[in-house]
Parts: structure tokens; C-alpha cells; sequence
């Protein structure tokens, strides 16, 4: 794959939930209640709350592995009751936190299984599992090896392969990256995000941690316990207008912050470089506004110089500007 | 000649023609004796005997599938059919093999019902853990990727409970190869057969011979379950290397 | 000789009869067993546990363990019992020495293995304590070691109670001499002592569970003496049928 930068566009698709319940028997509140969002073709939708709000729920809706009691999902506009239940899921990439690869398949052999079962020949089955791999960061030599020889890191990232192989147009992935440890966490959340710029496809996520919600997301649904929704809307809108008490508190007492951590030096309109920054520390272009202010307050600077990939200034920051644009937006 | 066995009461050698001082005397192994009489009375009683223990495991294995199939679905089947093979278990296998006979004659079919009926206990329970051995996230896994439920079970529930039932395997014809000896009782030619005769008479080489094959036998097919259930698992392999 | 009686619903009426009427036979018949199945189980048992429980503390010759006990499960009854008699004649004695080769590889494997397997860390912690190898081995992995051991000790009493019914072909006595007797005792006398057999290993399985329950440490969870058996390896595997 790779350098010619392959877009798929064309693959995405959106999801529509409408007045969708669920109830389980002898339990006397609903799972889900009468939820309705639309999920845009190619956005990334990231359902977060805290645990028993049927955010896994709704989700697990989508592919059938659950049964609505009332209400619809399209997807693409076609009813997901319309299809067979097992062909449903077979255009949809699911990625569990557990992971389930198959332990006694080799990697590519666990790639393969839904391309092999949709019948692909041979041939555009092998290019497709060495095409994915690629992708997701993986050895070429690591195909032949079997899931318990992986790190727990490795083992999420042919998950995600598995999950992307038939090039489903949706994606359904049940806090897939809960059980890393941080650093690698943060690393494979970067690589979706990159990831999800070639191959486009319409995600729904699942998380309980709001800061992955607020990272990956290009809108975040905010689930009250009952299968509520609280809000849902882009993070900075969630951010900046959480919708209520519930949601205030959910997003944390530092929303503020969260929404500097969202915008970068080279985002924003700086003040003109002037003379008065001699001494001040200095950041780059991809530098967050969060890391920005850090850095000025840790430093006791008022002011902070802001550097291209050239290393010339192109503008500079102020504490005061920081608080102005926070307020203004 | 006469001879008389350490028992007191003459012997009866059963081989005529050459008796050598080793079987006159009835030593405790007298190769010459399984040399001549190889063809006639021990090769035969072999073949029988790994016919008798093939058919049984293999009809007692379909039958414990089948049940741990059925009961891996249906939770409320496991304990009744658990019971009856249980049941089935506990009965001395000379007194069911005479009580079948009436039944279905004096017959191969009589031989096989019962070892069939004894390999049932050990395989269904095996085969059923083998099936819940497997993770319950590989399952919901394979379910969320769209395979069918009978893909499933073949192609994922049944190579991860291989372990399991391969050791359910090597019990039930260890077991069967055993019971099969005292199936001569009722006439049936088996490894048995040679036994009873020479314990009648006190034949200490003919006893060797046929329960040194009947032991034989047992750790040959148990080994080659071991080498079978090694080469059928890859993965197993690598885990191990890894 | 087998004898052409037949078989139907009223021989099981018949065979509970013969067990009224000839209680005092079949009680005789069963003592000889129970003594013989004592006997051989008090002689393997005296030679496995301490074996199985040294390796498993040294943590040493687990391919001795595992291979006996895949020898000792394979081996078919009737023809260690025929061997033994060949080398050592008839007798009690003969039939109780391979009585014991065939029980000593279940007891001896799951002592090994019980031991072996004990959480490292409680052992680690009473090294620590400073407590004397003796005492790591009595007081904290032998109890520890009990469910695991006594499934092995349970499994191997079945297996000799019920071998011990071919015991009859060598002499041996028991309620095998009914068994193979139907010229003499016919169906219902051939399925009545089977009856007691059964109810026999049954018996001395509750047995062993109760002593063991006895012998198990308050505070331990119960090991599903069930689960031991459906191990696939090393551990003992199913008591053969009744033979």
C-alpha cells in the first residue's frame, strides 16, 4: 500500500439509530431508551459513560448480536432486520476488548477468515492480509505466527486487521484498547487515527475513558446510566457546552484544559513576533495549546515563542490570549 | 510325557509337536513356543482384538460427540446423559457381557455393545470440557465476524478442544484394549482368548506372549494418540516455543 | 460356560432376590474383595504418596511421574493379573502384587503433581518465615496438596475395587467367584453380585470422600474431585469399569 496514499472513501457508511429500546426481562430499567443519533458516513462516533449505561449495548444493536426490542438502525439507510443476521455482520469489522483471535490460527489465517468466508480467491486474499498488516504496522514475518507468540499490543493490532479485512463499510470497536498498558494504548490509539484517515469508514466506539473519547472522536455520545443519552455533539462543543449537570461532571472539572489540549499553535492566529520575547520558551507548530500553557506556566513566561519546522519564529503566544480564546469560543 | 505344573495335576502343553525342556518345564518364557505357534493362535488373536477395540472407540466416539454436541447447546441434557454413561460404567464388565448374550447372541455385537457402552462416560465428559475449554471471547469473536453457527463449531470449537478430547481418546482405548481381554469369557476371540486357555492350564509362555501384546498394544495406541495429537496442533507447538 | 437363561425385566426382581436369599454369601464374598482391594491400596498407597509427595516438593522427575502414570493407566488388567500369576503363581499374594502395579501409577502422579503445583507463593512465604523444609513439606504444601492427592487415591480405590473382581479367575476370591460362576448361580446370581460390586466401588469411593473430608484442612475450598478426572494429563484419568 502505502506512498501513493490510497483514500477509501468510497467504503463508509451512515448509521442511523431511531427511538431504539432495549429491555432486558425482570430488569425494571431499560438498557437502552429511546435513542436516537445519526452517525455521519466516515465520522468516528465514540459512546462513553460510565459502566451499566448501555453504551455496549447500543452498540452490540448494531451487528445483532443483541435484539432490539423497538425502534430501527439503518445503516446506509437499509434496516439491519432487513439483511440475515450472520450476512449483517459480515460487512461489519468488529473488534472486542479481549481481542478473541483465533489461537490456533496463524495471523494471517485469522486475517483471512471473513475475506475467505465472503469467497475471495486465493490470490486477492493474500495481497489483502499482507496489504493489512502493512497497515496496522505489523511484520511481514509475524503472518505466520500464531497469537500466543504476540504481545498483547500485537495481538490488538491483528484484531483490527481481522476486523478491517473484508473492507466493511462500519466498524464496531468495544473499547478495544482497554487492556494495554498506557504507552502502548496511546500508540495504537494514534495509529487508528492515521489508520482511519486511509481507510474511512464509519466507526462506532466504546470507551469508558473520556479523554480516549474526547481524543479519537469526531463526536462523542455521552450515555446517563439507563441508556440515556446526555448529549452528543463534537468534543469541543461538549466541552465547552456540556449539556448538564450529569455531563459537566462526567467531562470533568478540567474541561477547560481538555478543550486547550484539542487545538494546536499552528491552528490559531498568533500575535506578531516583537522584541519582547527574548528569554521565553519556545514550541512548534504542532505543539497543543494545553502543552503551551504548561510550558509558560512552568516557566513563570508570560509569553512564548512559536517556531515552523524551520525553526524561525512564526508568532507568539500569551498567557492572557490563551484565556481569551478559551472564553471566546 | 508327563508333566505337572508347580499347581500339582499334569499340564496339558498345548503345541504339539516339539516340546522343548523350556516348555516342559514350563519356564517362564519359552520364545520358541511364540515362534511356532505366532501364525495359529497369537497373530489372529491380535487382529481381533484391534478390530474389536477400533469399532467400538470409533461408534462410542460418534455417539459421544453427538450427546456433547447436543448437551454444549442444551445445558439441561449434560446431567442425564452424564447419569446414563455413568450408570453404564459402574457394571462389571463380565456380568454385562453374560447378560447381554441372551439378548443379542453370543456375537461380536454383544462384545461391541458393551465396550461401546463403557468408552461412553469418559468421552462425552471429555468432549464436552474440551467445548467449554474454549474462551468465551474467541466465540463472541467468531460470532461478531459473521460465521455461522455450524462454522463455529468446526472449525473453531472443535481444533481448541482437541487437547481434551484426544485425552478422552487415549483413555477410552487404553480402557477398551483392556475390557476386550476379558471378552473372551464369553468366547469372543480376542488377546483374552489365549489367556484363559493357558491359565486354565497354568501355561506361563502363552500367558506372557498374549498379555505382553494386550500390553503393547495399549501403550502403542496410546503413543501414537500422543504423536497424532502433537502433529494436529501447530499452534500448540509454537505456544510451547514461544 | 455361558449358559443360554434368558434376560429380561424380571431377572433384575430375580437378582435382588438372590441378594436376600443369600446375604450371608455374598457378604463373605464382598469381605474377601474389600480385603484384598484394602490390602493392595494400603501397599500402593505406602509406596506412591511418599514418593509422589518427595518429587513433587523437589520438584523433580516429573517425566517419571508422567511417564508411569501413562504406562500404568495403559495397561490392561487381565494381563498384569495373568503376568503376575505366571512369575508368582496363584494365590493372594499374586493377585494383590498386581493389584498394586496397576493402582500405584494414579496415586503416584497425583501426588506428584498435587505437590508440585502448590502456589509457589504460599511456599515461598513460609520459607521466608524461616519455617524447616519439613515443616514447608507438613504443614503448608501437604494440606495444600490434599484435594489433588486424595482424587488419586479415590480413583485408584474404584479401579481396585472393581479389578479386583477378575481377582476370581486367579484365585483370588471375592464376588468375582459369582460372577464368572453362572453355571452354578445363574443370571440372577451373576447380576446380583455385579449389583454388589458396584455398590461396592460406590461404597468405597463415599469412603475415601469422607475421610478426606475429614483430613481437609477448615478454610479450603472443595477441588471438584470431577474436574480432577477430566484432566487430560498426568492425572489419573477414569477408573477403569468395573472388570
Amino acid at each position: 500500500m502505502a506512498e501513493d496514499g490510497r483514500r477509501r472513501t468510497a467504503t463508509a457508511a451512515e448509521i442511523v439509530f431511531r427511538d431504539v429500546t432495549k429491555r432486558y426481562p425482570g430488569r425494571p430499567a431499560a438498557a437502552v431508551q429511546r435513542l436516537s443519533l445519526v452517525v455521519p458516513a466516515g465520522d468516528i462516533c465514540v459512546l462513553v459513560g460510565p459502566s451499566g449505561a448501555g453504551k455496549t449495548t447500543a452498540m452490540k444493536l448494531v451487528n445483532r448480536l443483541i435484539d432490539l426490542d423497538e425502534g430501527d438502525i439503518t445503516i446506509d439507510g437499509r434496516s439491519i432486520r432487513s439483511l440475515d443476521a450472520t450476512e449483517l455482520r459480515r460487512g461489519i469489522g468488529y473488534v472486542i476488548q479481549q481481542i478473541g483471535l483465533f489461537p490456533h490460527m496463524s495471523v494471517a489465517d485469522n486475517v483471512a477468515v471473513v475475506p475467505r468466508l465472503l469467497g475471495w480467491d486465493k490470490r486477492r486474499v493474500r495481497e489483502r492480509v499482507h496489504e493489512l498488516l502493512e497497515l496496522v504496522g505489523l511484520d511481514r514475518a509475524d503472518a505466520g505466527r500464531y497469537p500466543a507468540q504476540l504481545s498483547g499490543g500485537q495481538r490488538q493490532r491483528v484484531g483490527l486487521a481481522r476486523a478491517l479485512a473484508a473492507d466493511p463499510p462500519v466498524m464496531l470497536m468495544d473499547e478495544p484498547f482497554g487492556a494495554l498498558d498506557p504507552i502502548t494504548r496511546e500508540r495504537l490509539q494514534d495509529e487508528f487515527l492515521r489508520l482511519h484517515e486511509i481507510e474511512r469508514k464509519t466507526v462506532i466506539f466504546v470507551t469508558h475513558d473520556i479523554d480516549e473519547a474526547i481524543k479519537l472522536g469526531d463526536r462523542i455520545a455521552i450515555f446517563r446510566e439507563g441508556g440515556v443519552l446526555a448529549q452528543y455533539d463534537t468534543p469541543d462543543a461538549v466541552l465547552a457546552r456540556p449539556a448538564d449537570e450529569f455531563v459537566a461532571r462526567f467531562v470533568g472539572a478540567d474541561r477547560g484544559l481538555k478543550r486547550l489540549a484539542l487545538r494546536k499553535l499552528g491552528e490559531i492566529e498568533l500575535e506578531a513576533p516583537n522584541g519582547l520575547a527574548a528569554g521565553a520558551p519556545v514550541a512548534g507548530l504542532h505543539t497543543t495549546l494545553r502543552d503551551a500553557l504548561s510550558l509558560m506556566l512552568s516557566e513563570g513566561a508570560e509569553q512564548l515563542v512559536v517556531v515552523d519546522e524551520r525553526g524561525e519564529a512564526a508568532g507568539v503566544l500569551s498567557v492572557g490570549q490563551v484565556g481569551r480564546l478559551l472564553a471566546g469560543s | 510325557m508327563s508333566v505337572h505344573s508347580a499347581a500339582g495335576g499334569p499340564v496339558h502343553i498345548p503345541s504339539f509337536g516339539r516340546a522343548s525342556a523350556c516348555i516342559t518345564n514350563n519356564d517362564l518364557f519359552c520364545p520358541e513356543w511364540v515362534r511356532d505357534n505366532w501364525g495359529s493362535v497369537l497373530q489372529p488373536a491380535l487382529v481381533e482384538h484391534v478390530k474389536l477395540t477400533a469399532i467400538a472407540v470409533a461408534i462410542g466416539f460418534a455417539i459421544a460427540f453427538a450427546a456433547a454436541v447436543a448437551a454444549r447447546r442444551h445445558r439441561i441434557l449434560e446431567t442425564p446423559i452424564g447419569l446414563v454413561s455413568a450408570f453404564l460404567y459402574t457394571i462389571p464388565s463380565l456380568a454385562l457381557f453374560q447378560l447381554l448374550v441372551p439378548v443379542t447372541g453370543l456375537s461380536v455385537t454383544t462384545v461391541e455393545i458393551a465396550l461401546v457402552g463403557y468408552t461412553l462416560l469418559v468421552l462425552f465428559r471429555n468432549i464436552l470440557a474440551g467445548f467449554r475449554s474454549v474462551p468465551e471471547e474467541v466465540l463472541e469473536a467468531a460470532r461478531g465476524l459473521g460465521l455461522r453457527g455450524r462454522d463455529i463449531l468446526w472449525r473453531i470449537e472443535l481444533p481448541l478442544a482437541l487437547p481434551s478430547i484426544v485425552a478422552g481418546l487415549r483413555i477410552a482405548v487404553v480402557t477398551t484394549v483392556s475390557l476386550a481381554t476379558l471378552a473372551a469369557f464369553i468366547g469372543q476371540r480376542s488377546l483374552g482368548t489365549p489367556m484363559f486357555v493357558a491359565l486354565r492350564d497354568y501355561f506361563k509362555t502363552e500367558i506372557i506372549a498374549a498379555g505382553g501384546l494386550a500390553v503393547a498394544l495399549a501403550l502403542g495406541a496410546d503413543a501414537l494418540l500422543v504423536v497424532a495429537q502433537r502433529l494436529l496442533q501447530p499452534w500448540a507447538r509454537a505456544r510451547a516455543a514461544a | 460356560m455361558i449358559l443360554l437363561d434368558s434376560v429380561g425385566p424380571g431377572t433384575f426382581l430375580d437378582a435382588v432376590r438372590f441378594i436376600g436369599a443369600n446375604g450371608g454369601l455374598l457378604w463373605h464374598k464382598a469381605v474377601e474383595q474389600l480385603a484384598l482391594s484394602g490390602a493392595s491400596m494400603g501397599v500402593a498407597t505406602a509406596i506412591a504418596v511418599p514418593l509422589g509427595v518427595l518429587l513433587g516438593h523437589l520438584h523433580r522427575g516429573s517425566l517419571l511421574a508422567i511417564g508411569v502414570s501413562n504406562v500404568g493407566r495403559a495397561l490392561p488388567s487381565l494381563a498384569v493379573i495373568a503376568i503376575g500369576i505366571s512369575a508368582f503363581g496363584i494365590g493372594f499374594t499374586n493377585v494383590l502384587v498386581a493389584l498394586v502395579v496397576l493402582a500405584v501409577p494414579p496415586i503416584l502422579t497425583n501426588a506428584y503433581v498435587a505437590v508440585d503445583q502448590v502456589d509457589p507463593d504460599a511456599v515461598e512465604a513460609a520459607r521466608g518465615m524461616g519455617m524447616r523444609e519439613r515443616d514447608v513439606l507438613l504443614r503448608v504444601e501437604l494440606p495444600l496438596a490434599l484435594p489433588l492427592l486424595f482424587a488419586g487415591i479415590r480413583t485408584a480405590t474404584v479401579y481396585v475395587v472393581s479389578t479386583a473382581t477378575i481377582a476370581a479367575v486367579a484365585g483370588g476370591g471375592g464376588l468375582g467367584d459369582i460372577i464368572v460362576d453362572q453355571a452354578s448361580y445363574r443370571f440372577p446370581g451373576v447380576l446380583g453380585a455385579a449389583i454388589c460390586v458396584a455398590a461396592l466401588a460406590l461404597l468405597a469411593d463415599l469412603a475415601v470422600g469422607g475421610l478426606e473430608r475429614l483430613l481437609r484442612p477448615r478454610g479450603l475450598r472443595r477441588a471438584d474431585g470431577r474436574a480432577a478426572a477430566l484432566a487430560p494429563e498426568p492425572l489419573g484419568g477414569q477408573a477403569a469399569p468395573g472388570q
